[in-house]
């Protein structure tokens, strides 16, 4: 089994650095609809029901719901440790900026390809948000 | 983005840490949308929550010695006081609460506690710029006054109150201000609930958009505008519409659309708003609470309640709860409506949201209200939607349906 490292540039929107095993969304996240202590999705009809975010490197379209809960939800999955290390989104909003900016976890946007097609649930991804550069290593490529 | 001095200054810290924190969120949200510049505001509503995540930033804020520089309104907490003999409230969760609510006074805010701070205690102008949390807050000021404001979150808001600026992003930039959806409504609106409908049937069926309404031919009044503007942009992400002839940015369709093809269409019947309600018929039978002012009701509205409630009583299982502003309880108290709402067994509780650990009482409950937001965030067994007179009927049989 080899690894094969790709290297490409995003933009920073909050800053830092994260590496962890990438869990791929299609759907936009809640973050209130994950268990807080956890970080395992409860959101039923959601592509990732049942997954944990915890630790992870997440790939998602964008964030949605009401910026209360929006905030509380991510707020509580950092008091626990569970938050994820770094968050890749398409598009951003006001919301999920300020989510990242209170629990300090690093997010970028415009990676240099689509980040559906170039990132798969399982590789290893890290995120430095302040150089703008994710470098992602597929295993078992 | 481009930094004025003064901005570099204070990001450098050297006006104290609280603004160099509110101002390190504002350059995040200027770099994330590539604003030119950040433009002065007049003034702010910050939607506090009284939860730990609105807790640890005003916190962050206050304890860093901000203060803020334009006038900024403050969301629904819980009256602690109130609630004190009548519930049991997790003590934790009181605790977060209280501490919300002092912080927001050292940083000097304009302790309104209210979610319709622009009914009175923080009106903006036409054309003012303006950094408004809380669902019903943004779109009323950008298309009911004719403000401008972004879909802030309360933390956005707030450090925009404490620096007294926002980055020129969104709808701050006039091009992003026109609609994308045209809007045509066959159904007919005879009350504010129909609107409430509306609203939450738009929102579902737009998502993220800028309605421009064509067919509504009677001039909406302000509780219609408030519910619709608080059903849209929870169900959906509403931060603006037009009802041109009516809101005050455009007088025509075209001008609403500013001149271009509208990317998408979509039409309102009769069908669809019985549709809406069906589904909100959640239950029926006997019921135990209900639950009133969701976004918080206004003057008229709580003289609606005295009136269906005048001589009445409501049955002894039910509790029957308004949630307004202290304004305008101060006025119905003058006036004699919360003597009526009483005397029927009800209560007008202020500063306090229908979405707070304070109703942890009624956690395994039914009950009824007249706003499927309130429904929305299950925070009771089961809240049936209707009108509001069928919510008093229902107070007072005890049972609905």
């Amino acid at each position: 089994m080899k690894s094969l490292e790709t290297t490409l540039k995003c933009h920073k929107i909050i800053g830092g650095y994260g590496e962890g095993e990438a869990l791929v969304s299609h759907e936009p996240i809640c973050f209130y609809l994950t268990d807080p202590k956890t970080g395992i999705v409860r959101e039923r009809s959601h592509e990732l029901a049942g997954k944990n975010l915890a630790n992870k490197v997440l790939v998602f379209p964008s964030g949605k719901a009401s910026s209360v809960v929006q905030i509380d939800g991510l707020f509580k999955l950092s008091s626990h440790n569970v938050a994820p290390k770094a968050m890749i989104v398409k598009d951003v909003e006001t919301v999920l900026i300020v989510s990242a900016f209170m629990v300090k976890v690093p997010l970028v946007d415009r990676l240099e390809r689509d980040p559906f097609e170039v990132i798969r649930t399982g590789d290893f991804v890290k995120v430095d948000a302040e150089k703008g550069i994710v470098r992602i290593t597929k295993q078992g490529s | 983005m481009y930094l004025t001095k003064e901005e570099e200054r204070i990001l450098n810290g050297e006006f104290g840490e609280g603004t160099q924190r509110a101002i390190e969120l504002l350059v995040a949200i200027g770099d994330a949308y590539d604003a030119e510049k950040m433009i002065p505001i007049s003034r702010a509503h910050a939607a506090s929550s009284g939860q730990e995540g609105d807790l640890y930033f005003v916190e962050l804020l206050a304890n860093g010695g901000a203060y803020c520089k334009v006038p900024t309104s403050t969301n629904p907490v819980y009256d602690l006081e109130y609630f004190d003999n009548l519930f049991e409230i997790p003590r934790d969760e009181a605790e977060v609460a209280g501490r919300v609510m002092e912080a927001y006074k050292r940083v000097g805010a304009i302790l309104s506690w209210s979610c319709v701070p622009y009914m009175a205690e923080n009106i903006p102008l036409f054309g003012e710029t303006v950094a408004f949390s809380e669902s019903s807050a943004t779109p009323y000021v950008n298309s009911v006054i004719g403000a401008r404001t972004n879909r802030e979150a309360a933390q956005s808001a707030l450090a925009s109150g404490v620096v007294g600026k926002t980055p020129k992003y969104g709808l701050h930039v006039r091009e992003n201000r026109k609609g994308t959806v045209i809007t045509k409504v066959e159904a007919t609106l005879k009350d504010e609930f129909d609107y409430t409908l509306l609203g939450y049937y738009v929102g579902k069926r737009i998502g993220y958009g800028i309605p421009v309404f064509a067919g509504i031919s009677k001039r909406p009044n302000t509780e219609e505008l408030i519910n619709f503007c608080a059903m849209s942009n929870t169900s959906g992400a509403i931060p603006m519409f037009y009802i041109p002839g009516f809101t005050v940015e455009a007088s025509t369709i075209e001008e609403a659309f500013q001149g271009d093809i509208p990317e998408d269409k979509i039409t309102v019947t009769d069908d669809d708003l019985k549709r809406v309600y069906e589904e909100l018929q959640t239950t029926s039978g006997k019921i135990d609470f209900v639950m009133l002012g969701c976004p918080h009701y206004t003057l008229r509205q709580v003289e609606e309640v005295a009136r269906l409630l005048k001589g009445k009583r409501i049955h002894d299982s039910v509790s029957f709860w308004v949630c307004t502003s202290a304004t305008t309880k101060v006025l119905a108290q003058r006036i004699g409506y919360v003597d009526i709402i009483e005397k029927a067994g009800g209560h007008v509780v202020v500063d306090t949201c229908i979405d707070e650990p304070c109703w942890i009482a009624y956690k395994n409950k039914v009950g009824m209200t007249d706003s499927p937001k309130c429904a929305y965030y299950r925070r009771f067994k089961e809240a049936i939607v209707s009108r509001l007179r069928d919510c008093t009927e229902a107070a007072i049989e005890g049972r609905w349906g």
